[in-house]
């Protein structure tokens, strides 16, 4: 029995990233920054040729000189009352850290898209999380898109969630993979997000009517409580992101996105984990392996910031042995995601089991996911392991070390 | 908003900002008791302190030419540092500071919320000390005039990163002793040939005004800023602002070290317009660089016996060589 | 589920193709799904690409291994290990050559002279587009009127009607050579059925 899949009536071929910025242009954003790196870089020339075409109107599409020029800009303008959207990836995040940390700290309500890709060095254009991950602390909410649909759904949602939380939101979508992947997506047409995003009413802004000053310094007396404050006003999305999602979902008549989803949990003793768009590929390794009498399922999470632990825990219930697929490495720990799910007691007491895959742009094909399955069913996977790990580059390179 | 608190004059004489024989129209914004008065009193800058003054002489002028309607974006700095110590501000226009290498990209990211909202009519100023101008800031900057941002940009330049405990910048001046550039035998002070002329860049960079100024000459300073106030675009002025602490001065002669400054020829006061020079100010009373070096202990190194008499003198080519360069001697 | 591998160099219009297809499949009323192999592209280096047509939502995001067509864009690729590797048995092969070609690998390899048909209609040498044509009238997988609705929306202007020429071209030189390849079939759900009705109609 096929389990019940998402039936897109509507849609029309489109890349990715040019469905991204169309979705991104119905939400009517006031300034948009822009600076390239690859593979995000569809986006942004999607946004400027559609201001240009004039289906985005009253939109500043700014040139800037670099990733951290781009998310000043974006500061300046969502503290003056613009709504605002830029994207980047990998180096570019890096670039603009401090001002992302800014950013969230002072409660602006900026969208970003970050199309996954790996960091350097070596520099690597392709696809894996270390670019997000590595700046999970920065209080930005982080969603991760499963598919070029998930992510074009996710970016009013996000739009929605940051101006009510006073919290800036990136939405993840896998660089390449999914930026430059044409498939059937559906764009709502212009008027339907109106219905669900109304015009941004910040809470604090510059006014020479009501002066205020943004950015006090603030000393030992008080720095604790505003980072409270910002804790819990993030971990208010556990319970708005699916609320809010459910609203978009039902006007555009799709399923809702969730903070993490189960697939084919029933009866399932080993359970894998995974983010963003290797969840596809899962997907089709899982029915093949339940064809073969197998009993696996697994957890998927779109929410990984603020870190949905209740859900988790929720969800990983009944496993015996969770295999976390990792899109990324924590050099000198191992799993990230891992990690963040043993500090959520979420499948505490059972086997958890970290893969590295896919970094830096290693596809994770449905071969090597059909082995891990039979791998991970027959108890054989070591704590830690990476997905197709290529032993003789790592023979001629320890080699070449030792003959030093 | 409560009420303005009412300015009040300390001083009165033939030097006081307000000079009784003018007209209204020619006295000085700063004079005006009705003025918008943009830093109050209260933040926690030292005792004469120029980059304080001369903010408060820049901000004032600011908002009246644009009828009160302004932002101001600053960059993190001795100025941000002082005056806006949590939960108090001594700001009275709607202010905003971010981090300390984006001031001018902040304050693009302002202009253009403005112009996409339709209200144009509210003016940017961006300001940063020298190291978030010259240094940290530069990409930035040069990004925000490359563009044609409509931001005026303000440097209040005291030639060192003051706040952090006077390190050395690219706008330190040779032979200046600083805590990274310190005075050892064979070694007096910050390096020669070395440093950014920021002014100079940004006129490169074609912009619609660049000018400079200190605190020394008020008029002269609130004109450049009216001026800067009546044209769009991106334009910059570049203001010497003394710091007692950082240069070893006495805090009395703060605006007196200020006008040594360009009398010596050291800080040439000019207008530029679109890449090229419009104006200068004549040296009215002409002064050995000397005269203006030795009331500052950051140059104490060059005095005494032996001193440093060619570093001297190649301070004093320097200041021959703008006087040249710019045009500066008295008219007759 | 149908699968498509492109095989060229930069600079033919590699990617484009396989997009064209995913295009076309999508205006015939099916899932699909196109993207490139990533590479560093420059010209003049091979670069690959994907497609895979369904009637289903497609899930997978891994490059295509097990192809049931191989498309080749230049035929210096042709002896390159890897270019035929996983077609199915029986899969389609189709090279652009203006001679007929022979390949161990791939013993049912067709020829369509794209690059001439190319330049005879459009004047410069991108064979991709004539390459979609050959490949619908070969493989059946997409219909002649979707690669039209494709060609259209891709292109504008006069350069639409001569690519759509050059398409039909290459149509043309498949259908009347010997090929015996069966047009594939596909389970067409009622919903999508009604919404090609619908657009036809209109």
């Amino acid at each position: 029995m096929r389990p019940d899949r998402t039936f897109i009536p509507l849609g029309r071929p489109l890349e990715g990233s040019r469905a991204v910025a169309e979705t991104v242009a119905r939400c009517r954003p006031q300034v948009v920054p822009a600076y390239p790196i690859s593979p995000q870089t569809h986006i942004v020339e999607g946004i400027s040729s559609l201001i240009r075409s004039g289906e985005l109107e009253h939109c500043e599409f700014v040139t800037v000189e670099s990733e951290f020029g781009a998310m000043s800009l974006c500061i300046g303008a969502s503290a003056t009352g613009s709504r605002t959207y830029t994207a980047t990836s990998s180096q570019g995040l890096l670039f603009m850290a401090e001002a992302l940390y800014n950013a969230a700290g002072l409660g602006l309500p900026i969208v970003m898209t970050v199309a996954n890709r790996a960091l350097g060095a070596p520099i690597n254009i392709w696809n894996d999380q270390s670019d997000s991950l590595s700046q999970r602390d920065s209080g930005w909410i982080q969603l991760y898109a499963r598919d070029n649909q998930a992510a074009c759904d996710l970016h009013p949602i996000a739009f929605r969630l940051a101006e009510e939380l006073s919290v800036p939101v990136m939405v993840c979508m896998d660089g390449f993979i999914l930026t430059h992947a044409v498939e059937r997506l559906d764009v709502p047409e212009p008027g339907v997000v109106d219905e669900y995003l109304p015009p941004y009413a910040p809470c604090q802004v510059l006014d020479p009517d009501a002066p205020l000053s943004i950015g006090a310094m603030v000393g030992p007396e008080a720095f604790t409580e505003v980072r409270y404050l910002a804790h819990h006003r993030m971990e208010a999305a556990i319970q708005r992101f699916p609320e809010l999602a459910g609203r978009y979902a039902k006007l555009v008549g799709r399923r809702a996105e969730d903070l993490a989803r189960g697939y084919r949990l029933e009866g399932a003793r080993t359970v894998f984990v995974a983010m963003g768009s290797v969840v596809g590929t899962l997907e089709d390794a899982i029915d093949e392996a339940r064809e073969q009498g197998l009993s696996v399922g697994a957890v998927e999470l779109t929410c990984f910031r603020p870190f949905p632990a209740a859900r988790l825990r929720d969800l990983l219930a009944d496993a015996e042995h969770i295999v976390v697929l990792e899109r990324a490495l924590s050099t000198g720990l191992g799993g990230i995601l891992t990690a963040e799910l043993a500090a959520a007691r979420a499948g505490e007491g059972r086997q958890r089991t970290t893969v590295v895959a896919g970094l830096g742009g290693r596809p994770v094909t449905r071969k090597a996911l059909r082995t891990l399955i039979a791998d991970a069913m027959a108890r054989r996977l070591p704590p830690l392991s990476f997905l197709d790990l290529d032993h003789t580059l790592l023979r001629r390179a320890h080699t070449k070390e030792n003959g030093r | 908003m409560s009420a303005p608190p009412k300015v009040k004059f300390y001083q009165v004489g033939s030097f006081a900002v307000g000079n009784r024989l003018l007209p209204s129209s020619a006295r000085s914004n700063q004079s005006d008791p009705d003025r918008a008065n943009s830093v109050v009193s209260g933040h926690r800058a030292c005792q004469g302190c120029g980059e304080l003054l001369g903010a408060r002489y820049v901000l004032d002028t600011a908002l009246r030419a644009s009828e009160g309607k302004l932002i101001a974006v600053n960059a993190t700095g001795c100025l941000e540092v002082t005056t806006t110590p949590f939960p108090e501000s001594a700001w009275r226009v709607p202010w905003l500071h971010s981090l300390f290498g984006n001031a001018p990209a902040v304050a693009s990211g302002v202009a253009a919320a403005l112009k996409a909202q339709g209200r144009t009519d509210i003016r940017v100023l961006g300001q940063a000390g020298d190291g978030g101008t010259v240094d940290i800031g530069l990409g930035a900057l040069s990004g925000m005039f490359e563009r044609g941002d409509d931001v005026f940009f303000v440097c209040y330049d005291n030639q060192a990163y003051m706040n952090t405990g006077v390190q050395r910048s690219g706008a330190t001046p040779g032979a200046a002793r600083t805590a990274t550039t310190p005075v050892a035998p064979g070694h007096p002070g910050n390096e020669f040939g070395h440093g950014k002329d920021v002014p100079a860049i940004a006129m490169a960079h074609r912009i619609p005004y660049v000018a400079t100024a200190t605190v020394a000459d008020l008029r002269d300073l609130e004109a450049k800023v009216e001026k800067a106030m009546s044209l769009r675009g991106p334009r910059y002025l570049h203001v010497l602002v003394p710091c007692p602490l950082g240069w070893g001065t006495a805090p009395s002669r703060t605006i007196e070290l200020a006008r040594l400054a360009t009398e010596s020829g050291l800080f040439p006061l000019i207008e530029a317009e679109d890449g090229e020079l419009t104006a200068v100010t004549p040296i009215r009373r002409w002064v050995p660089v000397e005269e203006y070096l030795r009331p500052q202990t950051r140059y104490a190194h060059l005095f005494g016996e032996p001193g440093h008499p060619e570093i001297l003198a190649r301070i004093q080519e320097i200041a021959d060589r703008n006087i040249r360069v710019y045009g500066l001697e008295a008219r007759p | 589920m149908y699968q498509i591998r492109v095989h060229g160099r930069g600079g033919q219009g590699v990617v484009t193709a396989a997009e064209l297809i995913a295009w076309a499949a999508i205006y015939d009323g099916h899932y699909a799904l196109a993207f490139p192999s990533f590479g560093s592209e420059r010209t003049g280096a091979p670069v690959e690409a994907y497609c895979r047509i369904a009637d289903t939502p497609i899930r997978s995001r891994e490059p295509v291994d097990a192809p049931d067509a191989v498309l080749v864009l230049d035929a210096t690729l042709l002896h390159r290990p890897g270019t035929f590797k996983g077609l199915k048995a029986g899969g389609l092969a189709l090279v652009n050559s203006a001679a007929s070609v022979a390949v161990p690998e791939a013993p049912q390899l067709l020829a369509v002279p794209a690059t001439r048909i190319a330049l005879a209609r459009t004047g410069r040498a991108l064979p991709n587009v004539p390459m979609l044509g050959a490949f619908a009238a070969a493989s059946g997988a997409v219909s002649l009127e979707a690669v039209h609705t494709a060609v259209e929306l891709r292109f504008a202007g006069p350069l639409a009607r001569v690519n759509r020429d050059g398409a039909d071209d290459a149509y043309g030189y498949m259908t009347e050579a010997e090929s015996e390849t069966e047009a594939v079939e596909f389970d067409v759900p009622a919903a999508f059925a009604a919404e090609r009705e619908a657009r036809h109609a209109a």
